[in-house]
């Protein structure tokens, strides 16, 4: 289903006829109307005029959180605060928070990329839509009820929590799309079990689901637990909100809405483009936002862009899901690696919740990775070779996996470094300046 | 016939064999008979002790890693060739060894010998025709 199928099916070249376009403009706003950007781009030497081709984006310097925050609270506004209608903002845990600012047309585009999340879901003006994100500064709410607005669709606008009543509304009001983080919408599966409330017979048809990183394994839970469709939505605060790409009903990895956000992804380390259907950093740039333009922010979430042209017959290029973050990604020998590919492979090999830790040293030229597992209680055998056994397995399982070959240690139980109850994952020996 | 011992897998770090023993000590838990198995990263401390269930507890307490194994405790002459032929005995019977570890004590002339194998039954019933003495849990807190 489309909710616009003329721009949602563009012609490939028109698309990026309509991107240079609205790309000149964006830039040329951000220059003249934010003294943050003008300042980067003559510390860079670029200008506006510099865009002639789609390609010239990789001049522009790109924008980091810590840009964000050191213009706080309104200094990436390129529009009058009496322009202004609404503020979001995300929550800082490290250092001040960020702040977005959106004028009326930026709320107008935002209902419309929404509408099309929601209509790929398969919601239209006779669906009953419960938003179970939290409405506030957080943008999960605000952004979910615009499209469901612009649909027509009938709104819950219940927000997180309260979970027993989101149940009972849920089997009394029929809803028949659900909207909420994945990890609630499983807690919300175990609690109607508790109050005798088979999840299955709720009338849900479709779910959207996203705000944070799941897996295909949640994917296909949430949808046997509530009997429903389940998607993947993407988005966050600096670019717009929730709404920048969502899955169509193939769930081969999420379209990005083009037209209004230019979609980049690079290599973390070098800041260039990898190619597509490589992993790297999603960098996307704002093309039709006025209160706050947004040149080449960089997520910090590890993805890959897929332009093979989709079942469902929209143009619009694909990310597939978030594999990761940049702040958890490790490069070893030129591989990129991730923290939940190592304890896929532990748990798979000692069958409990592991604790581990990669340390990466480079005793010459080359990276080392050392695992340090610990010892579970339910693998520890008193001879020799079959803990030398359980450490090849583990070995193999990582190197199937990761593609890398690591040295597993094994060590007593709860002798890795555990703080506020996580433990720190990655230690980074490798002197890389010298 | 099968005895119980205490498994504890210990890092090879300083002080590690000391904690396990000095939580043992100060539970008056005496150690029999000790062996350690260590390869370059790791040991594993092997012991008969006199309460081997309550030393699991006090150990997984202290954040070690614990495991009671049965073996068997045989008692050989205490001269040249005493061990050699009751394990000549295995050998003709095919039966391999995983580990052997002498008591810390003696009882008369027999020397006590801690073995696993792997098949102990078998070994069990091996050594008893063999007329090797195989000691009881009794014996083990008696000597």
């Amino acid at each position: 289903m489309f909710w616009d199928k003329d721009i949602e099916c563009i012609d490939e070249e028109k698309l990026r006829e309509i991107q240079l376009e609205r790309l000149k403009t964006t830039i040329k706003r951000a220059y003249e109307k934010i003294p943050y950007y003008r300042k980067k781009f003559d510390e860079a030497q670029v200008s506006p005029d510099d865009i002639k081709k789609l390609e010239d984006i990789r001049k522009i310097p790109f924008t980091s959180k810590a840009d964000l925050r050191e213009v706080y609270p309104f200094g990436m506004f390129a529009s009058p605060l009496s322009e202004i209608v609404e503020i979001h903002m995300s929550s800082g845990t490290t250092g001040r928070p960020i702040v977005a600012g959106y004028t009326l047309s930026d709320i107008e585009i935002w209902g419309e990329v929404m509408a099309r999340c929601l209509t790929m879901a398969g919601t239209t003006k006779n669906d009953i839509v419960q938003v179970a994100y939290g409405y506030g500064l957080f943008t999960g709410g605000f952004g979910v009820h615009y499209g469901a607005r612009k649909i027509g669709a009938m709104i819950v606008p219940a927000s997180a929590g309260n979970t027993r009543r989101q149940i009972e509304i849920m089997r009394d009001f029929g809803t028949t799309i659900l909207a909420c983080t994945p990890s609630y919408a499983l807690y919300m599966a175990e609690v109607a079990q508790e109050m005798g409330i088979e999840p299955t017979t709720l009338k849900l048809k479709a779910g959207c689901f996203g705000a944070e990183m799941w897996t295909e394994a949640m994917r296909t839970e949430i949808e046997k637990r509530f009997n429903l469709n389940a998607y993947n939505i993407y988005g966050l605060t600096e670019i717009i909100g929730p709404g920048v790409a969502h899955e169509c009903s193939e769930k081969k990895g999420l379209h990005v809405f083009e037209d209004h956000f230019f979609v980049e992804v690079i290599d973390p380390d070098t800041g260039d483009p990898v190619s597509d259907g490589q992993r790297g950093e999603l960098v996307l740039t704002t093309l039709t936002r006025q209160g706050m333009p947004m040149l080449r922010f960089r997520t910090r979430d590890i993805t890959s862009i897929i332009r093979d042209k989709c079942a469902c017959g929209r143009t619009f290029a694909r990310i597939e899901r978030i594999r990761g973050r940049t702040d958890d990604m490790i490069k070893v020998r030129g591989v990129m690696i991730f923290p939940y590919q190592i304890e896929k492979a532990i748990l798979e090999v000692q069958g409990v919740e592991p604790h581990y830790q990669i340390i990466i040293t480079r005793p010459q030229h080359l990276d080392e990775i050392e695992v340090m597992v610990e010892m579970s209680k339910e693998t520890f055998s008193d001879e020799v070779k079959h803990i030398e056994n359980l450490r090849r397995k583990l070995e193999k399982r990582i190197e199937d996996i990761t593609g890398i070959r690591v040295k597993v240690t094994l060590v007593e139980p709860k002798s890795l470094p555990r703080s506020e109850g996580k433990a720190k994952r990655i230690v980074d020996k490798r002197s890389l300046h010298d | 016939m099968k005895i119980k011992q205490l498994s504890v897998f210990l890092e090879n770090k300083r002080g590690r064999l000391y904690e396990a023993l000095k939580a043992l000590a100060d539970s008056n838990i005496n150690i029999r008979a000790l062996s350690i198995a260590d390869t370059s990263e790791f040991g594993i401390l092997r012991m008969i002790v006199t309460d081997p269930e309550k030393a699991k507890e006090i150990l997984e307490k202290n954040e070690f890693t614990v495991k009671l194994t049965n073996v068997i405790a045989m008692a050989v002459k205490d001269k040249p060739g005493g061990l050699a032929e009751a394990l000549k005995y295995l050998y003709d019977a095919n039966i391999n060894i995983e580990y052997i570890y002498a008591f810390v004590e003696k009882s008369g002339e027999k020397a006590v010998v801690v073995l696993r194998t792997e098949n102990l039954d078998k070994t069990i019933s091996i050594l008893q025709e063999s007329n090797i003495k195989l000691l009881t849990w009794d014996d083990v807190l008696a000597l």
